[in-house]
C-alpha cells in the first residue's frame, strides 16, 4: 500500500482517499464538499478497468488446476476484483491461457480471443502457454504468442498461484499506464 | 485357462513368449476376427482392454513392419489374454476391425490409424482421433521425427490461416536437450534462437 501511495500525486491521492473513505455515505453525498473530484480521464478509466478485470479461464491442461486454486478461498482472486470468471468470451476481458496449446486447439483459442470485446488482455500462464514447455513435439504450438498477443508471461510448470496473482497485479500495473482515452477515440483502436 | 484347449480350437494361434507371464499368442491377421469371436463367445473374454500398435522400424528389411497387440480381459476368469497380429503388407498396413465384436475397439483402432497409419477394414468411421483431419502424417511411426514436419493448419483456423504455421519444433540435437553449462538460459534454450 505504501508503494501504491508513493506512485500517486496529490490529486490522485485525494481521489484515492475519497474512494477509500470508510463512510459510504460520504462517498455518495453530492452536496458535501467531496461531491466532485479532479483527475485525468485516463486515470479514471484505467482505475476502473484495472480493478474489475473479468478473466476468461482458457484452461487447457494441468496449469488450469492452479488457476482454480487461485479462484478458491485460499488464494482468493476476489481480493483484486477479478473473481468474476466468465466462460463466455463476450463477457470477459482477460484471457488466462493456462495449459498446453496444441495446433488443433490453437485455432479455437484464436477464435475465442477474436470474439472478446476490446479492451482485452492475455496472460500466458505456465511454461506450455509461454513457449511450448516440455512439449517440444509435432503436435504442440510453441507458445501461444504465435497466434495471439500476450501481455504477461508467467513461468512455472505449473505456475504457483502466488505467481499468477503477481502476474495479475503486473497486468493491473500495465493497465494503469495505458492511454485509454486516446484509444477510445482513435479510429483503429483495439484497446 | 487351458492352453491346450485353445490351441486345439484355434490351431492357427502360435504361443508367444511374454515377459510378464501373460497368455500370449501370435495370430495371422486374416484369422483375427475369427479368433476374437471364439475368445468372446466360448472363452468368456468379454472386454477388449487395449490395442497397442507397433512399428518394427523402416530399416529392418525382413519381416512385417506394422502390427497390433490386442489385450482381452475376462471378468469371469479374471485374466488377460494377448493376441499379436502383424500386417502382411508393409507399405499399406491393414488389419480387420474388431468393432463388430467389441465396441471398445472403435476409438482404439482410430488411434492406431491416426498415429501409426494402420487401416482397419470394416471400421464404421475410421477418422483421425487425436490429430486433425487434414494432417498428412502418422506421427508415431519410427521414421517420423519427434519435432514434426510442416503441415497444413487445422480447420479450426478457419479464416485465420495467416495466424501461424505448423512447423517443426526446435530441438537442437534431441528432445529436451538444452546445452548444459551455458551461463544464460537464453543461450541454453533452443527456442530462444529458433528461426520460426
Ligand atoms: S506448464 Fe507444466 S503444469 Fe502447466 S500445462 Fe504445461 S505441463 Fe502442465
Amino acid at each position: 500500500m505504501f508503494r501504491f501511495l508513493l506512485n500517486f500525486d496529490f490529486v490522485k491521492l485525494q481521489k484515492l482517499l475519497y474512494f477509500m473513505s470508510d463512510s459510504t455515505e460520504k462517498g455518495f453525498d453530492v452536496k458535501g464538499e467531496q461531491g466532485f473530484i479532479y483527475s485525468r480521464l485516463d486515470d479514471i478509466i484505467n482505475w476502473v478497468r484495472a480493478n474489475s478485470i473479468w478473466p476468461q479461464p482458457m484452461g487447457l491442461a494441468c496449469c488450469a488446476i492452479e488457476l482454480m486454486a487461485v479462484g478458491g478461498s485460499r488464494f482468493d482472486i476476489g481480493r483484486f476484483g477479478m473473481e468474476v470468471m466468465r466462460f463466455s468470451p463476450r463477457q470477459s476481458d482477460c484471457m488466462i491461457v493456462s495449459g498446453t496449446v496444441t495446433y488443433k486447439m490453437a485455432g479455437a483459442v484464436k477464435r475465442v480471443y477474436d470474439q472478446m470485446a476490446a479492451p482485452k488482455w492475455v496472460i500466458a500462464m505456465g511454461a506450455c502457454a509461454s513457449s511450448g514447455g516440455m512439449f517440444r513435439s509435432y503436435s504442440t504450438l510453441q507458445g501461444v504468442d504465435k497466434v495471439i498477443p500476450v501481455d504477461v508471461y508467467v513461468a512455472g510448470c505449473p505456475t504457483r498461484p502466488e505467481a499468477l496473482l503477481d502476474a495479475l497485479m503486473r497486468l493491473q500495473g500495465k493497465i494503469r499506464t495505458e492511454h485509454s482515452t486516446k484509444e477510445l477515440f482513435s479510429r483503429n483502436r483495439y484497446c | 485357462m487351458d492352453r491346450k484347449k485353445i490351441s486345439s480350437a484355434m490351431p492357427y494361434l502360435k504361443a508367444r513368449e511374454a515377459a510378464d507371464g501373460m497368455e500370449s499368442y501370435d495370430c495371422p491377421p486374416d484369422k483375427l476376427l475369427e479368433a476374437a469371436g471364439i475368445l468372446k463367445d466360448e472363452y468368456e473374454f468379454q472386454t477388449l482392454d487395449d490395442i497397442a500398435s507397433i512399428d518394427m522400424g523402416p530399416d529392418k528389411p525382413s519381416g512385417a513392419r506394422f502390427g497390433a497387440v490386442y489385450h482381452f480381459y475376462s471378468h469371469t476368469r479374471k485374466m488377460y489374454l494377448r493376441l499379436c497380429a502383424m500386417c502382411p503388407d508393409n507399405s499399406n498396413p491393414k488389419l480387420p476391425s474388431l468393432t463388430g465384436l467389441y465396441l471398445s475397439a472403435d476409438w482404439a483402432e482410430r488411434e492406431a490409424y491416426d498415429l501409426m497409419g494402420i487401416e482397419f477394414e470394416g471400421h464404421p468411421h475410421l477418422a483421425r482421433i487425436l490429430m486433425w483431419d487434414g494432417y498428412p502424417y502418422h506421427p508415431l511411426r519410427k521414421d517420423f521425427p519427434l519435432a514434426g514436419l510442416p503441415a497444413p493448419l487445422p480447420d479450426s483456423f478457419d479464416g485465420n490461416y495467416d495466424a501461424t504455421k505448423v512447423v517443426p519444433a526446435p530441438m537442437e540435437g534431441g528432445p529436451f536437450n538444452a546445452s548444459q553449462g551455458d551461463a544464460f538460459a537464453e543461450k541454453r534454450e533452443p527456442r530462444s534462437h529458433a528461426q520460426i
